[in-house]
């Protein structure tokens, strides 16, 4: 995929004495050294990273982390001190105030924190807000504004006014505004975090919905690390103005960079981001048209368990087999596995199944699950001491 | 230091009649102005001449029924019509149109001036640091003394009348438009910004119609404060209630004095009811 935008050294220093700031800064001293030195506040310091088209890109952070001057930056809100950003390969540092507009109108839409809904709008005027500006006629951009609306589940709310409504559906009007503009990129600057976590969670699944559709550039400011992870591509984690990590959310949950990302997943729920896969291991297993019951029992005794499971030659899971019916068989001189294959009550479930949906299942049978793929065929399995070293952060999967 | 201080008096009246004098040597511009004010006042004054007094007052009724459409208040409306058939019944009609006319040209001045004055002062913290004492002084400065000046620019009568009561209630609208400006929402000025409004599309269509029911109550003390220029305006012949007012205190006429400034306060409410309620009603 292109890039989109792409951030180079971009560095922001409030206060007076910037210019002075700006060299300490480059000699590498740290932002609480030069607000002791010269007073100014490093907001954000030579930030340097891409965002490809039609990707969800997190930029996560505490507050005063300079997440929301960095996402200001980009449509220059707020003025770089220095660097450069390009948009489509577009330098936005060297634009008049005139393409500057032109940029905000049509490539670039902000979604914001507490909404910044016009209370004297009503929904529908507060959609067209943004094509009304560009002059676009009150016929088109009403038709516009009712698609994007709709879109985001609000037909028939064209006439009230914000304050009428529930803080999510605020956000589905913020939502819809951005959207009503056609534009490749939005900014999203913690855009769900004043709702309630059911709501949240609801947005963050209609986002998901909306992006397969529309595919657009999503800049998303969080502080929430669980959000980030859901819906993040690329998540970006950032301190003191300075970027600490980029990388998929795997990477930062499995290589954290330092101690500071390491203590922000300490507290993640983990079972809504793990998956089957992560967590399943490799099964004892033996081939029914290949093996018989001594090779079956020989295989238990080895990796020390009491149960196998069977499969075919492709893979495909057949069953399970007990120790002691195999030890009867071997005692009786047959060879006849098939009689004593358990074929019934064998719970699966499939690779990307969450954690979280497996738990309580997991917890009430005795055997383990078992992971199978699209064609039945047999991946691995959850025993729960994987499941619970997971949860804790140690990983035990053997495929990694 | 006693004796330092009095070595030299420092000449600051004599500063500020020269001032004074250099000032109305500019006949011609006093003279537009003059002009351009007299003919509001003309204007305001011929329709309430044409106006038969039981049309005015019905035009009062139906306004007030129209702000406050929706929430009624009779009792308001009563007193309206009985306040106003008292300032018929004791003569003071052609009085209380005058005081009108004086009430509204300064009003209306105030507007023109003070509006973009004010959005000026929200929009730069320049101009704020700049006009902020200016309109301090413009507000404390005892009130009589804007008299003078403006009866050396523009002569007695109705026109030094409005100069003064511009001067001196002007201050609350460009306060409050200012004020109104700055309480928008820092998040509703990114969201316009960020959707590539102009600084023009900005002020009309979100900061404006933000600030509107803050500076209609600085609108509606501007108006106030020019209703109590009235009696300090009548020494300089703007003719009116406050001429009553003035002439009873040099008679000590308790009487005819309570009369006339029983009718002012009725004019006053008439006038605060009726632009609050018209701030409501826009605001919905």
């Amino acid at each position: 995929m292109p890039t989109k935008v792409k951030v180079e050294n971009l560095t922001k220093i409030f206060g007076r004495r910037a210019g002075r700031a700006k060299e300490l800064l480059k000699k590498g001293k740290s932002k609480s050294e030069i607000l002791k030195e010269v007073g100014a506040t490093v907001g954000v310091n030579q930030a340097n990273f891409e965002i490809q088209s039609g990707e969800i890109f997190v930029i996560m952070g505490l507050s005063g982390s300079g997440k929301s001057t960095l996402v200001r930056m980009i449509n220059r809100l707020i003025e770089p001190t220095d660097g450069n950003i390009w948009i489509d390969n577009e330098d936005l540092m060297k634009v008049d105030k005139k393409g500057l507009l032109n940029i905000r109108r049509k490539k670039m839409s902000m979604v914001f924190q507490n909404f910044g809904l016009f209370p004297n709008r009503t929904v529908l005027e507060n959609t067209e807000y943004g094509l009304e500006i560009q002059g676009i006629s009150k016929s088109e951009r009403e038709v516009k504004a009712k698609e994007a609306l709709d879109e985001v589940g609000l037909a028939g709310y064209y006439d009230q006014y914000p304050t009428q409504l529930s803080g999510g559906m605020q956000q589905r009007v913020g939502l819809a505004r951005a959207l009503a503009n056609d534009s490749e990129i939005l900014l999203m600057d913690e855009a769900f975090s004043a709702l309630d976590p059911l709501n949240r969670s609801d947005m963050q699944d209609q986002l998901l919905d909306l992006q397969e559709r529309l595919n657009k550039t999503i800049i998303f400011i969080s502080h929430d690390l669980d959000e980030a992870l859901k819906i993040g591509d690329h998540i970006m984690i950032m301190k003191d103005g300075e970027i600490i990590q980029i990388g998929t959310p795997e990477d930062i949950l499995t290589k954290p960079e330092d101690e500071y990302v390491e203590k922000f997943i300490e507290n993640v729920d983990r079972s809504k981001i793990l998956t089957a896969e992560n967590v399943m291991i490799r099964p004892a297993t033996i081939n029914i048209q290949k093996d018989g019951p001594r090779l079956a029992l020989k295989r238990m005794r080895e990796e020390k368990v009491s149960m196998v499971y069977v499969v075919d030659n492709r893979r495909k899971l057949v069953g399970t087999l007990d120790v002691m019916d195999v030890a009867n068989l071997v005692k009786e001189g047959s060879r006849d596995l098939e009689s004593i294959i358990n074929k019934s009550n064998l719970p699966t479930t499939t690779p990307d199944k969450p954690l979280a949906e497996l738990m309580e299942e997991i917890s009430q049978t005795p055997i383990p699950f078992a992971v199978i793929d699209d064609s039945d065929r047999l991946i691995g399995i959850i025993i729960r001491g994987a499941v619970l070293g997971a949860l804790t952060g140690n990983e035990v999967s053997e495929f990694e | 230091m006693n004796n330092l201080l009095a070595i030299q008096k420092i000449p600051l009246a004599q500063w500020i009649d020269s001032l004074v004098d250099e000032l109305t040597k500019f006949t011609g511009f006093f003279n537009v102005i003059s002009n351009f004010i007299n003919g509001i006042i003309n204007g305001f004054q011929w329709v309430f001449d044409l106006l038969p007094a039981w049309l005015f007052i019905l035009i009062i009724l139906g306004l007030t029924y129209y702000a406050n459409k929706g929430k009624q208040k009779y009792g308001l409306l009563i007193f309206e019509l009985l306040g106003l058939m008292l300032i018929i019944n004791l003569g003071f009609w052609r009085d209380m149109t005058q005081t009108l006319t004086l009430v509204l040209t300064a009003t209306l001045i105030s507007l023109i001036i003070g509006i973009p004055l004010g959005i000026l002062m929200g929009k730069s913290n320049t101009a704020e640091v700049i006009l902020k004492p200016i309109l301090d002084f413009m507000q404390t400065m005892p009130a009589f003394v804007y008299l003078i000046p403006a009866v050396a620019f523009f002569g007695i009568g109705m026109m030094p009348g409005v100069f003064a009561s511009v001067i001196f209630a002007m201050p609350p609208t460009v306060r409050m438009t200012n004020l109104g400006i700055r309480q928008v929402p820092t998040e509703l000025i990114e969201a316009s910004e960020s959707y590539g409004s102009t600084e023009w599309q900005k002020l009309i269509k979100v900061q404006l119609p933000l600030a509107k029911s803050t500076m209609m109550a600085g609108i509606n003390q501007s108006m106030m404060l020019s209703l109590s220029m009235v009696v300090i305006a009548s020494m300089i012949g703007a003719m009116g209630l406050g001429t009553r007012v003035y002439f009873a205190v040099g008679r000590n006429d308790a009487g005819n004095g309570f009369a006339a400034g029983l009718a002012i306060v009725i004019l006053a409410i008439i006038l605060d009811r009726l632009t609050q309620a018209l701030t409501r009603e826009k605001q919905k």
